[in-house]
């Protein structure tokens, strides 16, 4: 398998085109915007948080394939979740698309797995993360917008005229 | 004349890849390489300062460099033309030592809707910062400034119009000849960004009449690093310097200095006396090369992409028809997001940009998320062409 076939997996073209999750959600408790402003790409992450645990979770916004399905992914993973295990699951999915998880450990990522071939692609980790910076802020506080350059572990891609 | 792939070592040395980003920032040929080399293995001094031979030479290479340089770009009043870091450092030159010395609440600064990043938020800043109002002229659908509403945007408040001589994003070649003229009929001055013009077209600033023009040597087969503003001489001795220290001074009091003659009154500072070498034996390469056979060379590669593009399903093209465009095509593939075309056409080694070009105010203008641009230059083949096309393809294939 190519790279491009490892990061373009059918799960991911599928998440692509038909995202889940994908919807405003009007009675939320916490709202937060994703942007990366080296590409434009940007997200609304919408999450009801009932008592520890995350009972309802969406987004919406323009971004490439990698954005939107690792965001659509993301919703399906985190529903349901405790905020501890959402930010245990955000460690992981981190170790995952930058190739710092061995394989052996893949298997248990469940759906979330399609993502390892990010890690392929340095510069595409910005794009895989976002949704999940936004998750992670949105846990961490009520308040506060997400850029990946503010946010982001990885380096910026240059911009160029 | 077309340019020998085998005159610059980073595609020879590479002998599959297909570059086009140019617009970007251009490959460099041995000839400025050798240059720089040369000059710091045998001309190297602080300029200006040595009462030694060897400062003397320094000093001599950096004033050839612009003389050569002025000579390329038709101006003939060399000590109008500044070296600065870049286009962005002469445009920020001008508006904010020009700027902030005849801009005042209630002036208007008029733009275009069409300007990079570059000429968008020095204006943006310097209007927010004295009260002046900053008045964007519209885009029209096919990518062009809409010249009737310049027309009655430029007024008696008017201070200054910029606007670019060649659009980065979408390689529209705009009227500047006529935009000059209706600027300075209403007594505004006019700045004009050359970043994407300079490296394309044949040129003569002079005879263009623009009253700053700013462009930058790394998209013209020079260094990065060095770029050049060329002003009217009474614009620029009339105006403040931008920065202050060596080199720029007449004459330091204790509490008052005077200031050098052009151009040292706008290069304050050790100069980079390299790479100003370096963009002068680029202007040599391109000269040889004739400008416009530059022009006629990128024009035939940029229909030949266009056409065969728009033969692909779901191909859509922006910006006026390609004889009206320099090498630049800004296109889309249906929903395929260009972040993703554009790594799907890396793995086939073709480097094309994606995503808003540094021009925000125009995607939104053209209600577009982000485009993919392929920018061709002198050492760029139909090989490439076809490159570019079977990526598109590919990337169909993997989108289904």
């Amino acid at each position: 398998m190519s790279n491009t076939d490892a990061l373009y997996q059918e799960i991911i073209l599928e998440h692509n085109r038909k995202p889940r999750n994908f919807r405003e959600m009007p009675d939320a408790n916490r709202t937060i915007e994703g942007r990366n402003p080296l590409c434009g790409d940007s997200l609304t992450l919408w999450l009801k948080l009932t008592d520890d645990a995350i009972s309802d979770i969406s987004f919406k916004g323009q971004g490439c394939a990698i954005s939107k399905a690792s965001a659509s992914l993301m919703t399906a993973a985190v529903k349901g979740k405790t905020r501890a295990e959402a930010e245990e699951i955000f460690e992981r999915f981190h170790r995952l698309v930058t190739g710092k998880m061995p394989e052996a450990e893949h298997a248990a990522m469940g759906s979330l797995r399609a993502l390892g071939g990010v890690s392929k692609f340095p510069l595409r980790v910005k794009c895989a993360s976002l949704a999940w910076h936004a998750l992670h802020s949105a846990l961490d506080s009520a308040s506060a917008d997400v850029s990946t350059e503010r946010e982001g572990p990885e380096a910026p891609p240059g911009e160029g005229a | 004349m077309t340019a020998k792939r085998a005159d610059f070592p980073l595609l020879a040395s590479s002998p599959g890849l297909h570059y086009l980003d140019s617009a970007a920032t251009s490959q460099k040929p041995r000839a400025v390489l050798d240059a720089m080399m040369h000059y710091y293995t045998h001309d190297n001094a602080n300029p200006h300062r040595g009462a030694y031979a060897l400062s003397a030479r320094a000093t001599d290479r950096y004033h050839q460099a612009r003389e050569t340089i002025a000579a390329f770009v038709g101006v003939r009043d060399s000590a109008c033309l500044i070296f600065t870091r870049g286009t962005t450092e002469s445009l920020n030159l001008v508006a904010t030592a020009w700027g902030r010395a005849n801009v005042g609440r209630d002036d208007e600064i008029v733009i275009t809707g069409l300007e990079h990043h570059a000429n968008f938020v020095p204006w943006q800043q310097l209007a927010n910062a004295v009260g002046a109002k900053l008045r964007i002229c519209d885009v029209t659908a096919d990518g062009r400034v809409d010249i009737d509403q310049f027309r009655t945007l430029v007024g008696p408040r008017t201070k200054v119009a910029a606007f670019n001589h060649v659009s980065n994003a979408l390689g529209t070649i705009n009227p500047v000849r006529e935009m000059i003229a209706i600027a300075h009929a209403a007594g505004a001055i006019v700045v004009c960004d050359g970043a994407q013009a300079a490296p394309h077209l044949p040129l003569d600033i002079d005879a263009l009449g623009a009253d700053f023009y700013a462009f930058s040597g790394h998209k013209m087969l020079g260094p990065m690093g060095c770029g050049v503003l060329v002003g009217k001489r009474a614009v620029l001795e009339a105006m403040p310097p931008y920065q202050t220290g060596g080199d720029m001074i007449e004459y330091v009091a204790d509490d008052r200095s005077t200031w050098n003659v052009l151009p040292h009154k706008f290069e304050a500072g050790t100069p980079n006396v390299a790479d100003a070498v370096g963009l002068a034996a680029a202007c040599d390469y391109l000269q040889q090369l004739g400008m416009a056979d530059v022009r006629a060379h990128e024009q035939t590669l940029t229909a030949l992409a266009t056409e065969r593009l728009l033969a692909i399903p779901e191909v859509a093209v922006y910006g006026p028809p390609p004889a009206e465009r320099s090498g630049v095509v800004s296109f889309t593939v249906g929903q395929i997001h260009p972040h993703d075309l554009a790594t799907i056409l890396d793995e086939l080694d073709v480097c094309i940009r994606a995503g808003h070009h540094c021009a925000q105010p125009l995607m939104r203008r053209l209600n577009l998320p982000a485009t993919a641009r392929a920018s061709f230059y002198v050492y760029n083949s139909e090989a490439d062409v076809d490159a570019l096309v079977a990526g598109v393809q590919r990337a169909r294939e993997v989108f289904g």
